[in-house]
This record gives C-alpha cells, structure tokens and sequence, in this order.
C-alpha cells in the first residue's frame, strides 16, 4: 500500500542555523536540507545565509560558496556547471532542476533545497540513483542491429535524424522521473519518464532492427502503462524536453502493432 | 535481504506482454461514452420528474431504453477499468489482487442491476 506519511526515521527536524555574514548588504536566506548516515539522527534543515554580493548568479554557485566558507561537511553533487552532465539535479523551491542552471533571483524569499524526491539519500542533496541508472541500461539503450555492418557507416536521412530531436538531448539527470508521482508509488517496476524517453530514442531510430523487440519488451501494464500522462516530467524538464510526449507515441505505437 | 544485481532488480519478471489491449479498451469506450453520456442526459432528463406511468410508457420505447441500457454497460465497464488501474497505482500485494476482484464484481453487479431495472421498465 502506498505510503502517505514520511516513516519516523525521515522526518524532518529543525537544523543549525549558521552566523549571518558580518558587513553584507545583500544577504540570502537558505534552508537546506542535510542527513547523515553515519550519526543515527533524523533529517534537518540547515538554514545559511549568502552575500550574493560575492556569490556568482547561479544556485550552484550559492551552494559551493557554503561549502567553501561557512560549512565544509554540506555535502552535493555538481560537475560541468552548464547544464550538461545533470549531476547538481535537486529540488529548488519545489522544482526538480539543475542547481547550474537555476538563478537564485528566480526563487523570491527564502530558498528552500531538497534532494531529487522519492529517493533514498545517500547524504544530505544526494540521492541514489542506483536503480534509476539499472532501468535505464534494462532499455539497452544502444543500437541494435541485425543486417552485417556497413563498411562506412548506418547511413540516416537528414529527416530521420530530426526524429532523434527533443530526444537525445536527455543528460539523465532524474529530475523528471523523480517528479512523478507514478514513478513516487512504482518505480520499482514503472520504467519512469526518463528511461521511456530513452526507449523511444531507440525505437524511433531509422537504424535500429531491434524495434519489435523493443516494443515487446516495453509492453506491460507497470513498466510502460503507469504513465497516466500527469505531465511533471515536462514541466520540470531542466532541458525542455517532453518525456510524456515520447511516452504517449510509445502506446501510439503499440496500438499501431494491436489493433 | 537479497544479494540481487541492480540490473536484476530494474529487469523484475520481465515484460508481461500484456497492457496494451487494457489502455485501447479504455480509450473506446471513453469514446463511446463521449457519445453516450449526453444522449443519457438528454433522454433521462426529458423523462425526469414524471410519474411511474409516464416513465414506463417512455422506457418502453427502444431508443431510451437502448441508450440507457449501453450508457450503464459502457459506464461500469469504463470504471472497471479505470479503478482497475487506480488499485494497481496504489494498493501491492495480496490486497491489490483482493482489491480487482471486488471492484470488478461490484462494477458488472452494478451493470446488471441497472439493466435489469430498465427491462423490467421497458419490458
């Protein structure tokens, strides 16, 4: 039965306030989520506070000045810092974002940030993506062909290229998946947002020969048929993508093989 | 505690082969309830309010019989379905498959109930 209340050990208690900036005009409010394996005590919100005054523009940039000087054990993932890699992916003022990409000027007030919901913490803003990452290789998002290779290469028409737009763009960052609610009560079985789009990249492709087996690996009630077309992904995509889009021409298509 | 792979728990029992004819069958007879349902408020409402004469007089005739009749039929059998897929949403285990077969059983229940109601109006 799903879950409706946080279980005992999740809930959140309040945290440490850290010292306000001596000298700075242009102060920043930040609660921050933080969890410890190692200390057996619940969640808490850690409230810090940042002269933007000499902080760079972006959340990211708020979080890695925490870390540099006020407290070193904040613990986040990050890397390219331009919204390509999807590592810095959490949850800003309710959004499932990339925190290189958000600006602290688009959250007013206090900033609020969480881990990616509906995941296991492994410490404070980073979520184990495990099972997530398993999905996504359970779709063999390669391609998959029969006839012997070409000496060259798998030639593909500028339109059948275009297909592959809106698609291959996806840096699995998670945000999407972990924004819907289907995902939240069945992620266990339900593919999610981000490994369906994947699949449809594969499906879509003029190269691939695997496309029937595909949709027959595809065809079950939990790993496709979750999708109740609730929209989250779309609207959190941090690339502007459309995983719901792809998932709907997913069953387009196995209607198109059925009926 | 089990030793299993990710790639083993991602994989599960693997694809059921099955679902798609569940999401079409959905899909007609939203449709044909598109159809319908307000054929059913049109036609109940013109008999609304009238006396028990009155209404068997009307429900004997076939298209306000025939229109209701499909309406209930198609209505449950649409819930059915859709609770079917709610239950699935919410409830695991040995409580969800309990909770299918007791919806599935109230839904055409309910269906013959109402239809044996117009024929017994109609007839």
């Amino acid at each position: 039965m799903v879950q409706l209340t946080l279980p005992k050990n999740s809930r959140m208690t309040r945290g440490k306030t850290w010292p306000k900036p001596t000298g700075a005009s242009n102060i920043k409010e930040f609660h921050i989520y933080r969890w410890n394996p190692d200390d057996g005590k619940n969640p808490a919100l850690d409230t810090y506070f940042v002269d933007l005054d000499s902080c760079g523009p972006m959340m990211l940039d708020a979080l890695i000045k925490i870390k540099n000087e006020i407290d070193p054990t904040l613990t986040f993932r990050r890397s390219c810092r331009e919204g390509i890699c999807g590592s810095c992916a959490m949850n800003i003022d309710g959004i499932n974002t990339l925190a290189c990409t958000y600006g602290v000027a688009e959250v007013s007030g206090v900033v609020k940030i969480y881990p990616l919901p509906h995941m296991p913490v492994v410490k404070d803003l980073i979520p184990d993506l495990t099972h997530f990452y398993a999905q996504h290789a359970s779709i063999q998002p390669w391609l998959e062909t029969q006839t012997p290779q070409p000496r060259k290469e798998w030639k593909q028409s500028t339109e059948d290229r275009e297909k592959l737009d809106g698609l291959y763009e996806c840096i699995m960052c998670a945000c999407c998946s972990t924004s819907c609610p289907s995902y939240w009560w069945n992620g266990d079985r339900y593919l999610g947002p981000a490994s369906l789009l994947h699949a449809y990249r594969w499906i879509i492709d003029s190269r691939d020969e695997a496309t029937g087996e595909r949709l027959d690996e595809l065809e079950d009630p939990f790993k496709l048929y979750r999708c109740h077309t609730i929209m989250n992904c779309a609207k959190t995509c941090p690339k502007g993508l459309n995983p719901a889009a792809a998932i709907a021409k997913i069953k387009k298509l196995m209607v198109e093989r059925t009926v | 505690m089990a030793f299993l792979t990710d790639r083993k728990r991602a994989t599960g029992l693997g694809s059921a082969k099955t679902g798609t004819g569940h999401f079409w069958s959905m899909k007609v007879s939203a449709v044909a309830l598109l159809i319908l349902i307000p054929l059913f408020v049109f036609t109940f409402g013109a008999a609304l309010g009238g006396s028990y004469e009155d209404i068997t007089v009307y429900y004997a005739r076939p298209w306000p019989a025939i229109i209701a009749v499909l309406t209930l039929i198609v209505g449950f059998k649409h819930f059915n379905d859709g609770a079917q897929t709610l239950i699935e949403d919410y409830v695991h285990g040995t409580a969800q498959k309990i909770t299918i077969i007791l919806v599935t059983c109230l839904s055409y229940g309910a269906a013959a109930i109402g239809v044996f109601a117009i024929a017994k109006l109609a007839l």
